[in-house]
């Protein structure tokens, strides 16, 4: 029962205010409150894997996956509007290009990966163009199907591999390669990404998710710009399924499966839309659970689905943005 | 003949299919994505009544109908009322609803539930027995399937001009602010439209899915068909669904006949593709026409 009597007060801590709102820093305390979350994540990435054995280390890489997707996912939905329901397309044409590209002209993995993730981007802008034109639902609608269309074209038709896909592909040189790769590459998207959506281009596709009409009006087009949105999203997924094809040293159509799509949107939601963050750090979170979670078989997607409904209807802020108002803010409850 | 035959079955079924799943977001601009689920879950219900709990055929597949509706209900009333109109957290929330369904029913030995793996789950035929039309001939269970999508598609019809609440549900799909100040409860009309739609995926299921096996695996085709048959004929146009679904029917049929099986899922993404680049909004989608083109 909720007391109607008080309510809370949420107050910015005054060092928040003299270090956000001015722009000069006069003191290390101020500077050790902007860089301490920054350096925590970046910190806490690289360090984590020297405190793991084998199979958690494993679990980590995957995790760097999610974690990419869903930031991708994240920009798309909260700062171009495009709710993407077909993450695994990415992950799956980047796997098989680099796959294709490992067994049949026998390149390294180290090369393969960077083709095949601009060339996956390419290709799954070029795929996904129709449909930019729409948006809300009807884009969703279209996207799920992408990964699936793709998966039934595989099998019947019967190229690369079928069913069974490409195995014998080539491994990363170690698994510190492999580790530090993936944990790279997700601090770095996350900053680029951060500095991207203050720049200009985020501003208009900002406004494209507020209102295309106005940007439309203001003489911009707005197809172009989601092309290149779109275009920034498929390269961190298809560098999330080249480098899965190269970690596994396998390609197969569980590529396009439903996880790749549903883990990043339950980890964005969990770990609070928008604030480009809180997705990856979902994916670390979501992750390890589903790993712990595998002896159950197909509970661990019943529970994924569970934790999405119950942050989508009950705490649709997600961790993240919580944990920055407590950062942020003090609380204090007063008299009505 | 052959063509013409299976075309129209192929093309009912479809109709079927995607009957509910429009009739929902027309009226209440919910995607639900718990569509397919709930047909892959009736089905499993209605087998469960038959062969486990020994309850006559047409009772079962009326209680599962009942229970088909009220998960409608359910979904509407605890998850997706407090969503209404964020339409990214609604296709979320629903199509979790639909995963939890659909993967719930292969969990395997919790509280000594067996789970629905395998090809071994078939409902029976209304009635055995084949046809011969003009030299080709027909299960009498297809002939149901045409005679059924034509009696729901009148019905449908008729309910939705001439009742009462058929016209309420109607009122919101054009104008929600308008209706409601006419005196229609916006929830209750839309959580009525889970209740119907639900149903007709149900009504779907047993009337199709004796003709096959039932796996979970289904409910993402036959969610995909909906889909596809929805964007085609313009989302939330009731004759427009009606329209796509002979269109896809007949050009599936066609092409496989013509190229072989494979081609039927290229037919079906090229339709999509081809009408979103010339009409975005769907051959008779006339609702909304000017906001979801871009």
């Amino acid at each position: 029962m909720v007391d109607e009597t008080r309510r809370k007060k949420r107050l910015d801590r005054s060092i928040k205010v003299r270090t956000e709102g001015l722009y000069a820093i006069s003191s290390g305390a101020e500077m050790f409150y902007l860089i301490l979350p920054r350096a925590a994540l970046i910190v806490g990435l690289l360090a984590l894997p020297l405190f793991l054995d084998m199979y958690w280390q494993k679990v980590l890489c995957a995790a760097g996956v999610y974690a990419l997707l869903s930031l991708g996912f994240d920009f798309l939905a909260e700062y171009v509007g495009l709710v993407c329901l077909g993450g695994a397309f990415f992950i799956g044409t980047g796997g098989y290009i680099s796959g294709l590209l490992n067994s049949y002209f026998g390149w390294s993995g180290l090369l393969c990966i960077p083709i095949a993730t601009l060339g996956g981007a390419i290709f799954s802008t070029l795929v996904f163009i129709p449909a930019l034109r729409l948006r809300g639902i009807y884009f969703a609608i279209i996207s799920f199907m992408f990964p699936i269309f793709a998966r039934d074209i595989i099998t019947t038709l019967n190229i690369f591999g079928g069913t069974e896909g490409i195995s014998a592909l080539g491994t990363l040189p170690n698994v510190w390669t492999e580790i530090y790769l993936i944990l790279l590459a997700v601090i770095i998207a996350l900053f680029a990404i951060r500095r991207l959506v203050n720049e200009d281009i985020g501003l208009i596709l900002r406004g494209i998710k507020d209102n295309d009409q106005a940007v439309k009006a203001s003489g911009i087009s707005i197809t172009s710009y989601k092309i290149k949105a779109m275009f920034i999203a498929s390269l961190l997924g298809s560098f999330g399924g080249a480098y899965l094809s190269h970690k596994y040293g396998w390609v197969g159509i569980s590529l396009f499966a439903m996880d790749f799509s549903i883990l990043p949107i339950a980890a964005s939601v969990m770990g609070g839309m928008g604030s480009l963050a809180g997705p990856v750090l979902g994916a670390f979170a979501l992750t390890p659970l589903s790993e712990a979670l595998r002896g159950f078989g197909q509970l661990r997607v019943v529970i994924y689905c569970f934790i999405l409904i119950g942050f989508i209807v009950y705490k649709p802020e997600g961790l993240l943005i919580y944990f920055q108002r407590k950062y942020h803010q003090f609380e204090l409850w007063e008299k009505v | 003949m052959d063509i013409l035959i299976y075309g129209t079955v192929n093309s009912v079924t479809f109709a079927l299919i995607a009957l509910g799943f429009t009739l929902v977001y027309g009226v209440s601009r919910i995607p639900n994505f718990a569509h397919g689920s709930i047909y892959v879950l009736v089905g499993f219900l209605t087998y469960t009544f038959i062969n486990d709990l020994n309850i006559n055929y047409l009772l079962a597949v009326f209680i599962s109908l009942i229970i088909s509706s009220i998960i409608g209900l359910i979904i509407y009333r605890f998850i997706l009322i407090r969503l209404r109109g964020l339409a990214a957290s609604e296709i979320i929330a629903s199509f979790a609803v639909g995963l939890i369904i659909l993967e719930g029913l292969r969990l395997q030995g919790i509280g000594g539930f067996k789970g629905f793996i395998g090809p071994f789950y078939m409902l029976p035929t209304f009635i055995e027995g084949k046809i011969s039309i003009l030299g080709v001939f027909v299960n009498y269970q297809r002939l149901i399937i045409i005679g059924i999508g034509v009696v729901t598609i009148l019905g449908m019809s008729i309910f939705t001009h001439y009742t009462k609440l058929g016209l309420s549900l109607r009122a919101i799909a054009q104008d929600e602010h308008a209706a409601m100040m006419l005196g229609v409860n916006s929830d209750r009309t839309a959580m009525i439209s889970m209740a119907i739609g639900s149903a007709l995926a149900g009504l779907a299921a047993v009337t199709i899915l004796p003709l096959g096996n039932i796996t979970p695996e289904m409910g993402y085709k036959v969610l995909i068909y909906a889909l596809a048959i929805c964007i085609i004929g313009g989302l939330g146009s009731w004759w427009g669904a009606v329209f796509a679904s002979f269109l896809l029917g007949f050009s599936m049929k066609i092409s496989t006949a013509l190229f072989g099986a494979m081609w039927e899922s290229v037919v079906l993404v090229g339709g999509i593709i081809f009408i979103l680049l010339v009409k975005p909004s769907g051959l008779l989608g006339k609702q909304k026409e000017f906001e979801e083109r871009v």
